[in-house]
């Protein structure tokens, strides 16, 4: 039976630490896409939603040598002995076969929070409150992506409502694959630096396979083993280290759980 | 006879009869359609319709679903027959242009995504494999509403027996596993 996953994908994406200034329009875009609710009032840098997280850091030295990196971290979709979906008690986690996405199911999610302990990247967040929506603002939600409740886990899934209507975008016209482009996360659409590059990893002429086979790319925590599919590039060899230094991303000010 | 098997006889035959019975009627609110509708009469001979002619798919490739009242009104300009329900139909909806408030049997709750698309255009499946005789149906039943969830009783659960109609998630994946798709919970969730 033909069906439109039947070809193997690899969805990764390369973001470009040397472009990134930022400005945070991922963020945003992230949020509107996903229907992630206003930070109730409580919300702290620990308890808040953000599926992706603009982090900076700093190399610590005085002026003039002084420098900034801003690391934008989403769900690192990590394809080796996936550490949410190992733990989790409900599977409510799964690593998708045709497209490596690891989605997560807040309907099927118990609220142990175990898999939030679990990830290496802090990527997944806890919804302490229920959403509540400004007057007016519950007509702008997303109908492709549901709404979660209270005492659930949520994250990046590759904004998975628009790989939906790529599909259907590419049935209508009678294809059962999508081509390269057809299908791109918010993040990557609202990003003004050119800085995150979508595709499949498995297409070793797309743009994104290229980008990750270069001598300056590499994932967080590598050395872990889980294989993510979220590749970083950048020039500047302190930025690397950092990305290495496990000491220095659980600093507390720099993380949120 | 022993009286200690008669009392648990008793009990047990009240208590299934409680369970299948009665619970069933406390949860499931039963509500009926606005309006009747033969779709027998409608694909019969004499009539001549297929199921795409009223329930189509728009040029974008989207299933339009059920059909407006405006697509009705095609016909039902004015009465054809003596129905009292085709009576109802062109003075209450067709005459003001109000669309009929049916109440759909198979509506999803908000966190599935399904499309007609996949399932028809590329699979080439028929309407009856996942509807039934629907569309060959006399009159429309009353519609169960789950009084907890407010979603239709066709949607979700299973009785003990193992019996189920309509249109539940144990459906779709004893479907999906026996063509051989791989699935992902996000396939059909989002």
């Amino acid at each position: 039976m033909t069906t439109p996953t039947q070809k193997k994908s690899r969805y990764g994406m390369v973001i470009d630490l040397d472009r990134c200034n930022g400005c945070g329009a991922c963020m945003m875009a992230c949020a509107v896409e996903n229907n992630v609710p206003p930070a109730h009032r409580e919300a702290t840098d620990r308890t808040g939603i953000t599926w992706l997280r603009v982090y900076r850091f700093n190399n610590g030295l005085k002026f003039p040598n002084n420098r900034s990196v801003f690391v934008p971290v989403p769900c690192q979709q990590c394809g080796r002995e996936t550490p949410c979906v190992s733990v989790c008690p409900q599977q409510a986690v799964d690593v998708d076969p045709a497209t490596g996405v690891v989605g997560q199911m807040p309907e099927r999610c118990l609220g142990c929070r175990y898999c939030m302990a679990a990830c290496p990247y802090h990527a997944r967040y806890f919804n302490w409150w229920d959403a509540v929506w400004p007057p007016g603002m519950e007509k702008t939600l997303n109908p492709d992506v549901s709404t979660r409740m209270r005492g659930v886990v949520e994250k990046c899934n590759f904004c998975h409502g628009r790989l939906h209507a790529a599909r259907e975008r590419a049935a209508a016209a009678g294809r059962d694959t999508l081509q390269p482009g057809e299908y791109v996360p918010a993040c990557v659409e609202a990003c003004p630096a050119r800085a995150i590059v979508f595709g499949d990893l498995n297409d070793e002429t797309s743009e994104v396979a290229r980008l990750a086979r270069r001598p300056e790319a590499f994932r967080m925590l590598e050395q872990l083993g889980t294989e993510p599919k979220i590749y970083y590039l950048t020039r500047q060899s302190w930025v690397r280290k950092v990305s290495e230094d496990e000491v220095q991303m659980a600093r507390k000010d720099q993380t949120h759980g | 006879m022993n009286r200690g098997l008669l009392f648990f006889a008793a009990g047990l035959l009240a208590a299934l009869g409680i369970g299948w019975m009665g619970f069933p009627r406390m949860l499931y609110e039963r509500i009926d359609q606005p309006l009747q509708f033969s779709h027998r009469v409608h694909t019969s001979e004499k009539v001549g319709l297929k199921c795409d002619d009223c329930h189509a798919f728009r040029s974008d490739g989207s299933f339009a679903g059920i059909p407006s009242v405006s697509k009705c009104a095609e016909c039902h300009a004015a009465p054809l027959t003596a129905s009292a329900d085709e009576k109802l139909l062109v003075e209450k909806y067709i005459v003001p242009g109000e669309e009929i408030p049916w109440r759909v049997y198979s509506r999803q709750p908000d966190n599935t995504y399904f499309s007609h698309l996949f399932h028809v255009r590329q699979a080439r499946l028929k309407c009856d494999e996942c509807h039934g005789s629907h569309g060959s149906s006399e009159s429309l039943r009353e519609f169960q509403r789950n009084r907890l969830s407010g979603y239709s009783r066709d949607i979700w659960g299973q009785n003990i027996a193992g019996f189920s109609r309509g249109m539940k998630m144990t459906e779709c994946s004893r479907c999906h596993a026996a063509r051989g798709r791989s699935d992902a919970c996000l396939d059909c969730h989002k």
